[in-house]
């Protein structure tokens, strides 16, 4: 009886490979490598390594987002702010270094920019109960407006004494021929992958969205957590926007507009839980990837660009079916 | 051997819940094992002899005007499973979140092993020894069953601040745990997957990572099906060997019958019983708890 009971107990159910196998991340990284495979047959263009340095680095400053996004939606929050606040870090960025300051003030200028919001929307939601949407939703439209009185609404393409090592941060390739935002990308997402997996934080995250009030009854300080989390969805908008910034030379008032339901579109797609309590930093990247390559093959296909949005609305709904059929089937 | 011939019992006993004797023998054993020779005959007039682990003595509680719990006294003893009843707004609910540091006592003093306590917040009643099993288990059903045990105690291992979750010592300490409870609960999986006896012994298995004194448990018979229910009775038991005492709050007569040792009723915030179940019937209980029999 007892030997029974030791082995039920030692028993693993599913070991991770099947876990990963079975789920939602996997099957949009079997699409996305399918999508691949397709076009480097059905066209001369996507194959070649321009293009692929292309999807890449466009993939890049919605991953970073979707990284800290997919810790919000863990947590059963969202943040709609993160298109303005990457716009008002860059921005800030951009005026403070071209007001003659260096690139390191610059950077921690834009930095304790996207720190400060996260903070604020973090301490509405966490402490005054706030709904995430509302306090989010308010920020969106506050932060651009403030990049654009930081601005007074100009373009802004001189970045003072330090101009070139800024475009060289954010459009050069150190590092074998991938692009700087490619590498940043990649780094932030271990980063986030190790931090969701194997630290006490990390399961506080899970935690907090699986259940609240249970987290709460067992000790864990989940305002303290929640302020964190927003913080770090906001200084991860602020990090794509100093890389954008690098990449693309010039700021205006416009960039990340609409960019909040890109990345919202591609934790989804890549098996985060708008309901909490689910998501992989891998899944954040891919997501990204599989949005990119889907508005990438359609330019190369000669689709007509309007069919777009339809393609990636699609892939969002057909994405959380699969995972639909696989919980009816388990609850079955 | 002798885990097979317990299990015998409590199977036994469950079946034919009117059989009590084969409870009493084994209550007898597993007491000399614990309290180490000395024989500790269960509830009754012996009583006096085990060792009082909480002391509440003229405990009130209001809400402004609302008096909910109105001058109440007992005593709780290691290794004893004290039920709790009374009809819904009696202060059950108060007098237990009183225990576990959720509000404090109006009037009167609570002594834990002789030692005067006051606590303002629920970690300090942890520190103390003294654990809750939530009426809604507080679970997180997309963490495993280890996760959740150890859920705001993780174990961590590595250096300063460089510190990482111990999974493989998280794995090995809660299946301990869940053998020791003798349940079939596997530390890896979901709690999702999990049936209602299974997710009880995991909230049990919080209870079970300290050296819990006393463990509160409310309702916890409430939302589960009838063939868990003794899964979850059996738990309790575990609990009571340890040495530990368990007040059960209930709602379900049969479940205090089986399982107590002692039964305590409030009524209208006041204790209106407070005697071994073996010297009260069911028919007694319900009368306290209506009032239709003033005290006892």
């Amino acid at each position: 009886m007892a030997v029974t009971l030791d082995q039920t107990i030692a028993q693993k159910q599913r070991s991770r490979l099947a876990e990963f196998v079975g789920g939602q991340t996997f099957w949009v990284l079997i699409a996305v490598l399918l999508a691949c495979l397709f076009l480097s047959f059905a066209t001369d263009s996507f194959a070649t390594s321009k293009n692929l340095y292309n999807i890449t680095r466009n993939v890049t400053f919605v991953a970073i987002i979707a990284l800290g996004m997919t810790l919000v939606i863990i947590t059963g929050g969202i943040d709609l702010s993160v298109g303005s606040v990457l716009c008002l870090c860059s921005m800030v960025l951009a005026v403070t270094m071209n007001a003659g300051y260096s690139i390191e003030v610059g950077i921690t200028a834009a930095i304790v920019t996207a720190l400060v919001i996260g903070a604020f929307n973090g301490v509405l939601i966490a402490y005054l109960n706030f709904p995430p949407f509302v306090v989010t939703l308010g920020m969106l439209s506050i932060a651009r407006s403030l990049a654009m009185v930081a601005s007074n609404n100009t373009v802004v393409f001189q970045f003072g004494p330090d101009h070139d090592k800024l475009l060289a941060l954010g459009g050069g390739a150190w590092f074998f021929g991938i692009a700087n935002p490619v590498l940043y990308m990649v780094i932030l997402a271990l980063i986030t992958g190790f931090v969701l997996r194997w630290t006490r934080f990390g399961r506080y995250v899970f935690a907090i969205g699986g259940n609240e009030h249970a987290a709460t009854l067992t000790g864990v300080p989940v305002r303290t957590i929640k302020v964190a989390v927003y913080m770090i969805s906001a200084l991860s908008a602020g990090i794509a926007g100093i890389v954008q910034t690098g990449w693309l030379g010039a700021v205006t008032t416009n960039i990340g507009a609409g960019m909040e339901l890109q990345v919202i579109a591609a934790a989804v797609i890549g098996g985060a839980n708008l309901a909490g309590g689910v998501g992989t930093a891998f899944g954040a990247l891919v997501g990204a990837a599989l949005i990119e390559v889907i508005r990438n093959s359609l330019g190369l296909l000669g689709i007509n660009a309007f069919w777009q949005g339809t393609f990636i609305g699609g892939a969002i709904v057909l994405a959380v079916l699969f995972d639909r059929i696989r919980n009816l089937r388990q609850s079955e | 051997m002798i885990d097979d011939s317990w299990r015998f019992c409590i199977n036994a006993h469950n079946r034919f819940s009117g059989r009590r004797s084969a409870e009493r023998d084994r209550r007898r054993l597993i007491g000399n094992r614990v309290t180490g020779g000395e024989s500790r005959p269960a509830g009754s007039g012996e009583g006096s002899r085990l060792v009082a682990v909480l002391e509440l003595t003229n405990i009130s509680k209001h809400f402004g005007a609302i008096q909910a719990v109105n001058d109440v006294s007992f005593t709780l003893e290691a290794g004893q499973v004290v039920g709790l009843m009374g009809d819904n707004g009696a202060g059950k609910s108060t007098l237990v979140k009183m225990i576990a540091g959720n509000f404090r006592p109006s009037e009167g003093t609570m002594r834990l092993e002789g030692k005067e306590i006051v606590m303002h917040r629920p970690v300090e009643a942890r520190q103390h020894g003294i654990e809750i099993v939530h009426q809604d288990l507080a679970l997180c059903n997309n963490l495993t069953a280890a996760a959740n045990v150890f859920l705001g105690r993780e174990l961590r291992r590595g250096i300063g601040p460089f510190r990482i979750l111990d999974y493989k010592t998280m794995y090995r300490r809660a299946g301990e745990i869940f053998k020791e409870l003798k349940s079939e609960t596997r530390p890896r999986d979901l709690v999702k997957q999990m049936s209602g006896g299974q997710r009880q012994a995991v909230a049990i298995g919080r209870t079970m990572l300290s050296e819990a004194k006393i463990v509160l448990m409310d309702e916890p018979t409430a939302a589960i099906s009838v063939r868990q229910v003794a899964e979850v009775l059996n738990l309790i038991r575990e609990l009571r060997d340890r040495g530990i005492s368990v007040v059960l709050i209930s709602h379900r007569m049969p479940d205090v019958f089986t399982v107590a040792d002692r039964v305590i009723v409030m009524r209208r915030g006041r204790k209106v019983a407070d005697k071994a179940i073996a010297a009260s019937s069911p028919e007694e209980v319900t009368g306290l708890i209506t009032g239709a029999i003033e005290q006892v």
